[in-house]
């Protein structure tokens, strides 16, 4: 597998405020990755930053070996990052379809066309004129991720994806993941739900305070583990044992 | 009779104020500028065309057909310059740089071409008119209206039917997230001013070739603009139509009775919706 998105030391600020520090990431091609942490630990800010909307004040971010950190947030899209943002922000005064459409603004190729999407949501077809601000939570935020497929990603961001909605419904927007993943695009997504950000993920690292406080393969971090380092609990090294050793594991 | 003819010449009126308001419009609905130079570009186009007649021996078309392509480039450039600066340091800002530009712009125009009325020559058209029954229709006050309707369904169909309308429309509500799924809402920006300045050089050019005009009468058609889009509704193009068409229609009625009390009838009308009816007469929006 090769790197597909690598992300060097950055630094993040909200003015005086330092969100993000010293990160560093690689995702591989096809690659799963989960970003857990407490509210306000910096995981928002650092997928902004990746998809180019806040201006990291140092590090670089590399696409496929390019260097994109210069590169605003249309152009990242044009180079294949895509974010759903936290929230879903759809466009109110858009329609469903002229929402998803959007996402096509920079005309990449790949798998994911209008119908792809449709088929992938099967309600939307017939409700694609209606605006967008009578559609569930639900709904809403499968409008947002058929938006941000449709610019045909190689790193599709998510950014929790579950706020505000039902686990039944969470469950049922987290099954498209593999469907996403087959077509070769990799996914890097913020989930406050230990359980559920571990059972979808190939790896995981969980933030504190802007920093990695732990990184390691889903299926071999404890639960109590990643709860521990969500928390700043420190039992007595373990949890900052494997922090930024992610290329070996 | 007499009504008939002043409601028929309030419409033609109406479509020249709607033709000055749409630029404001768009400028309002995509970036939330007032742009208090409006009126001021209207009337340096106008200048300019004046100019360019007098100087060269090129034909009023070819006048217009440099004009109002060169105010959109202008209008395109000033917008990712001096409003985008202003833009990046919150709205008090662009109304300060549109207030300082209105200013710049009156002084040079009265600097280079005194404070005398001029106009633009167009010939027969200014002047020419057909009858309706006991009415007689002037072929400039159509022409007025047929363009400002013709801008708005140009304007309509790019903001509906092309995939950059459409990132307009979605930067006008959320540029944040417009530029998520890949606008350069910068670029954007340009392009709604870039539609806004080539709309006012139109209304500039129509201006002064119905009357004559002076370098400072861009403050009052400012008025006039903004009545009409709040009138109408803020951010709705068709709304921006039915608002200059009340107000030129009540002016000009209202003139009927007693000229001294019509733009202050206009006011009243303005000031009335903005009581009464806050959004606007048509609330559904474009932008
Ligand atoms: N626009 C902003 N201006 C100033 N400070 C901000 C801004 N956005 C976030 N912050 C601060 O930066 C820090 C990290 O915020 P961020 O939104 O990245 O956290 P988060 O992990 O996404 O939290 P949540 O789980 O609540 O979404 C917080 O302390 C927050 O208060
Ligand atoms: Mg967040």
């Amino acid at each position: 597998m090769t790197t597909l998105l690598s992300v060097q030391e950055i630094n993040v600020h909200h003015g005086q405020l330092h969100a993000v520090r010293d990160f560093s990431l690689d995702v591989n091609d096809g690659e799963k990755t989960a970003v857990i942490g407490a509210n306000g630990a910096g995981k928002s800010t650092l997928m902004r930053a990746i998809a180019g909307t806040h201006r990291p004040t140092s590090g670089r971010i590399f696409l496929r070996g390019e260097d994109i950190t210069d590169l605003h947030a249309g152009r990242r899209v044009e180079a294949g990052i895509a974010l759903v943002p936290e929230g879903r922000r759809l466009f109110r005064s858009l329609s469903l379809e002229e929402n998803l459409l959007t996402g096509t603004y920079r005309k990449r190729r790949g798998t994911w066309s209008l119908e792809a999407i449709f088929e992938l949501f099967p309600w939307m077809k017939e409700r694609r004129a209606k605006p967008v601000a009578r559609l569930s939570g639900g709904e809403q935020q499968a409008v947002a991720i058929g938006r941000a497929l449709l610019s045909n990603p190689d790193v599709l961001l998510i950014d929790e994806l579950s706020l505000g909605l039902a686990p039944s419904i969470v469950a049922r927007i987290y099954g498209m993941i593999p469907r996403v993943v087959e077509t070769g695009c990799s996914v890097l997504f913020v989930e406050q739900n230990v359980a559920q950000a571990l059972s979808v993920a190939d790896r995981a690292l969980c933030l504190l305070e802007g920093r990695t406080v732990l990184t390691g393969v889903a299926s071999e971090l404890e639960r109590s583990e990643v709860e521990d380092a969500y928390f700043g609990v420190a039992h007595g090294r373990g949890g900052r044992k494997e922090r930024n050793s992610d290329a070996d594991s | 009779m007499q009504i008939l003819d002043a409601l028929a010449q309030g419409i033609l009126l109406g479509g020249l104020y709607t033709l000055f308001a749409v630029g404001l419009s768009i400028m309002f609905g995509v970036m939330r500028i007032v742009n208090l130079a409006h009126g001021d570009f209207a009337i340096l186009a106008a200048f300019l065309a004046i100019l360019l007649v007098g100087e060269t021996s090129f034909p009023v078309w070819l006048v217009v057909a440099i004009t109002v392509p060169a105010f959109a480039a202008i209008g395109y450039f000033l917008q990712r310059t001096l409003f985008q600066q202003s833009l990046n340091s919150g709205p008090l800002s662009t109304l300060l740089v549109t207030f300082g530009m209105s200013i710049v712009i009156q002084n040079a125009l009265l600097e280079a071409f005194s404070a005398n009325p001029q106009r633009l020559d167009v010939g027969q058209l200014a002047t020419a008119s057909f009858p309706v029954g006991p009415i007689a229709i002037p072929y400039i006050g159509v022409l007025g209206l047929m363009l400002a309707i013709l801008c708005i369904v140009a304007i309509e169909l790019f903001l509906r039917r092309t995939a950059t309308g459409r990132m307009t429309r979605a930067v006008s509500d959320d540029p944040d997230t417009a530029r998520l799924t890949g606008a350069n809402s910068r670029h954007i920006y340009g392009l709604a001013t870039g539609i806004a300045f080539g709309a006012v050089a139109i209304a500039g050019l129509l201006l002064a070739a119905r009357s004559s005009v002076e370098p400072t009468a861009g403050s009052m058609r400012l008025i006039f603009a903004f009545e009409a889009v709040v009138i109408g509704g803020l951010g709705s193009l068709w709304g921006t139509l039915v608002g200059g068409l009340s107000l030129g229609v009540v002016q000009t009625l209202v003139a009927h009775f007693d000229p001294s009390s019509s733009i202050l009838a206009g006011h009243l009308l303005f000031l009335l919706v903005l009581a009464f009816r806050p959004q606007g007469l048509i609330p559904a929006r474009s932008l």
